[in-house]
């Protein structure tokens, strides 16, 4: 992990919707390589800090780049940069697996060319190669999973944003997936991931925690849990986000 | 009964805090019918016609006349030649242009006919049906003042003997009141009924609602009751509007008319839910309505065009179509002043519909999911 | 607890097309039990729910619920049971108290009469009782449909995944208020993802694939687990599993949170050779302790 190389930088970011502050003033960065668990309770604003960063809403105030690019005048740049995969996994079921690869490549503006080796190439890499003509929708989840995030990542993006990507998923499935996560970045893709698995938000290398707009906690899971004195990150998470009234 | 009240007071509160379901329901009527009345009106005005011919030649000079003063045409250039019609009419200079044969006068007395064409812009096939029309009746009337004339002496015609079905006042509210009406009751009450259905089919609600003790027949009864009174509303502004605004006369009974919208909306209900009971989506409910009932009512109940003029396989096929029987009763009720004699073979007809759509909507929606 | 059964399941089996969503399920959940019926999407739980409370058929096998068979008598059954379906059945546009009244009125009672029920519950999202339910947070919409759920007195209760997608503190107080509701008498039967709320149920059975992989109480299952288990714990976990996988005699090695769950079987390495192994391999500064298997350890080890 190169620690200089910041793939996010963010400072002061604040959105607020009418009187309400969704998001305020947060700031955090990221660096290339790492595994960035972003959590917090429902409504917490994680969602809409995500949108912000992914070019997808624009922040009220603050500054900040995700992938180089500036979160608030060059949205489409980020958009070009930035893989995403949400718990729905965005695959067209009633396509075939080498349709989707082939669609996705085109959205992202590959060349014919480049699509036609991403499509054996990461079926390859999956291990699909059979599975080449094969709807997403008759295939077992753990596979839609895997493709879903390769599809994420067909143009090679420095950042892949991943929205509670295990939800209700079974436990085999769950860490074959975390383990593609660590492959991923050990190639150097950054990744940032939601979650309501506490298991999950150990193997992040580091984890804020966000409640009622604000980042409450930030740091690798151990440094919490030493500072929580808890011994797991479920037991940090409870402290944090658990508070009396601090729902509401 | 309390389980039924609360259930019918729930599907107020949908409809009326959702504001675009609420302009929907109280507001499309109107706009359809001004959309209709003024908007989309067929009547033509101040068609410009050119004329090619002998302006000299007396007979000529006449018909000329006729078209000059005509309130919905109006005279364009006297051109020489044929070959400048094409160019005048693509360039959106004329819709129409009437071409005598030389000598049309002469031809006219010597042999007892002539010949006149008249070529207009096919491309808008509606103006250019309805301008020729017009033309033709101002050559026709001329030829009747010939024929007077000439009385005794064997009568003149002229080519071609154009065939007239020439309504004067060509008064197109008579025609679309009727169908708007049918158009609306049809929309509001499939469309809505079987979309607020599917929607709980989405939310899960429904899931909860069947579980409950309360029977799926009430179910559906407090499903359909709201839209019931939402299109008697419609029904009633629909039917203001036409004769305060669009002047359009109620000349039979108002009570055979409600009584024929009653029987029209029940059998409208019984197709909304029947589409609920297919669809799984709001979309595929929404698309359903749209393309599979409101597009073949639209397009085969006469609204847009006469059915008389359909082909053999599509006039029948437009006999399932309920609000084509609908429509015809409506004008029969409200311009010919008809009365429930007369009408009697359509309301059989319509009810049969509403009862069958009922039973067969009601039977497959199931107890279970 | 008595040793009525209420509900019960046998050789229950349902298809959609080619896909065999209940492959002969049978179960028996007791009077005043909190049942958990554990497993991932997709593994047939709601296809179960559905089938109990009289909302689908089944292809074959019989249920019944309080004694009454889902099929003959399913107007009974709905009279006895409260159900809360997935994804928390609510009217958006309404307000929370209408919800409220509106499935009281359905169900056949008020708000009032059965006040006493819901008491614990309601009276926390009482004081936004005006808000429409699309404004709640996922927590006060789950409080909710569980008071709509428990609003007519329900004799049995159904809860389809109710914390899926909702934060780990709001789960919590959820099942704390379960345990509370089973206190007064009435049998739960809940499903969920999550396998660490296995604990907090009387019984539990793990679905997977429409099949019943394991059932009994939460100890039970864990005791039954066959094989040894140690937890390793070092810096990167990764190269922890990846080394340690290949090994001869290690059945199962699995990430759970901090540290990595390695199962061995009965003559496969001990806490000695795992941690040599790890140094061989340049693995420095590991622990490695013997510990009890949990309920995902079994559910890995029977899928």
């Amino acid at each position: 992990m190169e620690a200089n190389e910041k793939t996010v930088v963010i400072r002061g970011l604040v959105k607020r919707f009418g009187n309400f502050t969704a998001v305020d003033h947060i700031s955090f960065e990221v660096s290339k390589g790492e595994i960035f668990g972003f959590l917090g309770a429902n409504g917490a604003g994680k969602t809409t800090a995500i949108r912000i960063l992914c070019g997808l809403s624009v922040p009220t105030s603050g500054e900040g780049t995700v992938a180089g690019f500036s979160i608030k005048n060059q949205q489409e740049s980020i958009k070009k940069h930035i893989g995403y995969m949400s718990q729905k996994f965005s695959l067209y079921s009633d396509l075939k697996v080498w349709e989707n690869i082939e669609l996705f490549g085109g959205i992202y503006g590959l060349s014919d060319k480049q699509i036609k080796e991403k499509i054996s190439s990461m079926l390859k890499a999956l291990s699909m190669e059979d599975a080449r003509d094969m709807f997403v929708r008759d295939m077992p989840l753990g596979w839609k999973q895997k493709l879903a995030f390769s599809i994420a990542m067909v143009h090679d993006p420095q950042i892949v944003f991943l929205d509670e990507p295990t939800g209700g998923v079974d436990p085999v499935t769950r860490r074959n997936f975390w383990e593609m996560i660590y492959e991923a970045a050990s190639r150097g893709v950054t990744v940032f991931v939601t979650t309501h698995y506490m298991d999950e938000a150990e193997y992040c290398d580091r984890v804020s925690i966000m409640v009622d707009g604000r980042i409450e906690a930030l740091g690798s899971p151990s440094q919490l849990k030493m500072q929580y004195g808890a011994v797991n990150m479920d037991e940090v998470f409870t402290k944090i986000a658990g508070r009396p009234g601090k729902q509401q | 009964m309390k389980e039924i009240l609360a259930f019918i007071q729930k599907e107020f509160w949908h409809i009326f805090r959702d504001r675009k379901t609420t302009l929907i329901v109280l507001v499309m009527p109107v706009v359809q019918i001004v959309l209709f009345g003024f908007a989309i009106s067929t009547e033509v005005h101040n068609a410009v016609v050119d004329v090619v011919g002998d302006i000299s030649d007396p007979v000529v000079q006449r018909i000329v006349n006729r078209i000059d003063v005509n309130e919905y045409l109006e005279l364009g250039r006297i051109l020489n030649s044929t070959s400048e019609v094409e160019a005048r009419i693509r360039k959106g200079k004329s819709t129409a242009a009437v071409c005598f044969e030389d000598g049309f006068d002469k031809a006219l007395t010597a042999e007892g006919k002539a010949t006149v064409s008249i070529i207009s812009d096919g491309a808008d096939p509606n103006t250019a049906q309805m301008v020729t029309s017009y033309v033709s009746g101002v050559i026709s009337s001329e030829q009747l003042s010939i024929s007077t004339r000439t009385a005794g002496g064997g009568g003149a015609t002229m080519r071609p003997n154009v065939q007239l079905m020439y309504n004067p006042a060509m008064n197109s509210s008579y025609n679309f009141v009727p169908g708007v009406m049918g158009l609306i009751l049809m929309l509001i009450c499939s469309m809505m009924t079987s979309v607020s259905i599917v929607k709980e089919k989405e939310l899960g609600t429904l899931e909860l609602v069947l579980v409950s003790p309360v029977k799926p027949f009430w179910i559906i009864l407090s499903k359909l009751i709201p839209y019931l009174v939402l299109s008697a509303v419609n029904f009633i502004s629909v039917l203001l509007l036409a004769v305060f605004v669009m002047d359009v006369p109620v000349n039979g009974s108002i009570a055979l008319l409600s009584l024929v919208a009653l029987i029209f909306v029940g059998s409208s209900l019984g197709l909304g839910l029947l589409v609920s009971v297919i669809s799984s989506t709001q979309q595929t409910a929404m698309l359903l309505c749209g393309m599979g009932l409101t597009m073949p009512t639209m397009m085969l109940s006469g609204l847009i065009f006469p059915c008389e003029s359909m082909p053999v396989a599509l006039q029948i096929f437009s006999d399932i179509i309920p609000a084509k029987w609908f429509i015809i009763m409506v004008k029969k009720i409200m311009i010919q002043g008809a009365g429930i004699s007369s009408i009697i073979k359509e309301l059989t007809v319509l009810t049969g519909m509403m009862v069958f759509l009922l039973w067969f909507s009601i039977k497959k929606f199931r107890t279970r999911l | 607890m008595d040793d009525r059964i209420a509900i019960k399941v046998e050789g229950i089996c349902k298809s959609y097309k080619a896909t065999r969503a209940l492959q002969d399920i049978n179960l028996e959940i007791k009077s005043g039990e909190l049942f958990g019926l554990i497993g991932p999407d997709g593994a047939g739980k709601t296809s179960l729910f559905r089938i109990l409370t009289t909302l689908s058929l089944a292809d074959s096998g019989k249920a019944s619920v309080e004694g009454k068979d889902v099929v003959e008598n399913y107007a009974d059954i709905r009279r006895t049971i409260g159900y809360m379906p997935g994804h928390f059945a609510l009217y958006q546009d309404l307000s929370v108290e209408e919800n409220l009244k509106f499935y009281a009125t359905v169900f056949g009672t008020s708000v009032e009469e059965n006040y006493d029920t819901i008491k614990e519950i309601y009276s926390q999202i009482e004081m936004f009782k005006d808000r429409r339910a699309r404004d709640l947070s996922g927590g006060m919409k789950q409080k909710l449909a569980l008071c709509c759920a428990l609003v007519h007195k329900p004799e049995v209760l159904f809860l389809d995944e109710p914390t899926t997608g909702v934060d780990a503190v709001s789960r919590r107080e959820f099942w704390a208020m379960l345990a509370r509701i089973k206190a007064s008498g009435v049998t739960i039967f809940v499903s969920t993802p999550y396998m660490d709320e296995a604990g907090l149920c009387d019984r539990i059975a793990l679905i997977l694939n429409g099949k019943i992989i394991g059932q009994g109480s939460p100890e039970e299952i864990r005791s039954r687990y066959p094989y040894k288990i140690y937890a390793a714990r070092g810096e990167n976990m990764f190269n922890i599993l990846k080394t340690l996988r290949p090994l001869d005699g290690v059945v199962q090695c699995s990430s759970f949170g901090c540290e990595c769950h390695v199962s061995v079987s009965e003559d496969g390495p001990g806490e000695g050779e795992l941690l040599s192994v790890l140094d061989a391999a340049g693995i420095n500064g590991c622990t490695i302790e013997p510990i009890e298997a949990g309920i995902e350890d079994c559910f890995i080890g029977l899928s």
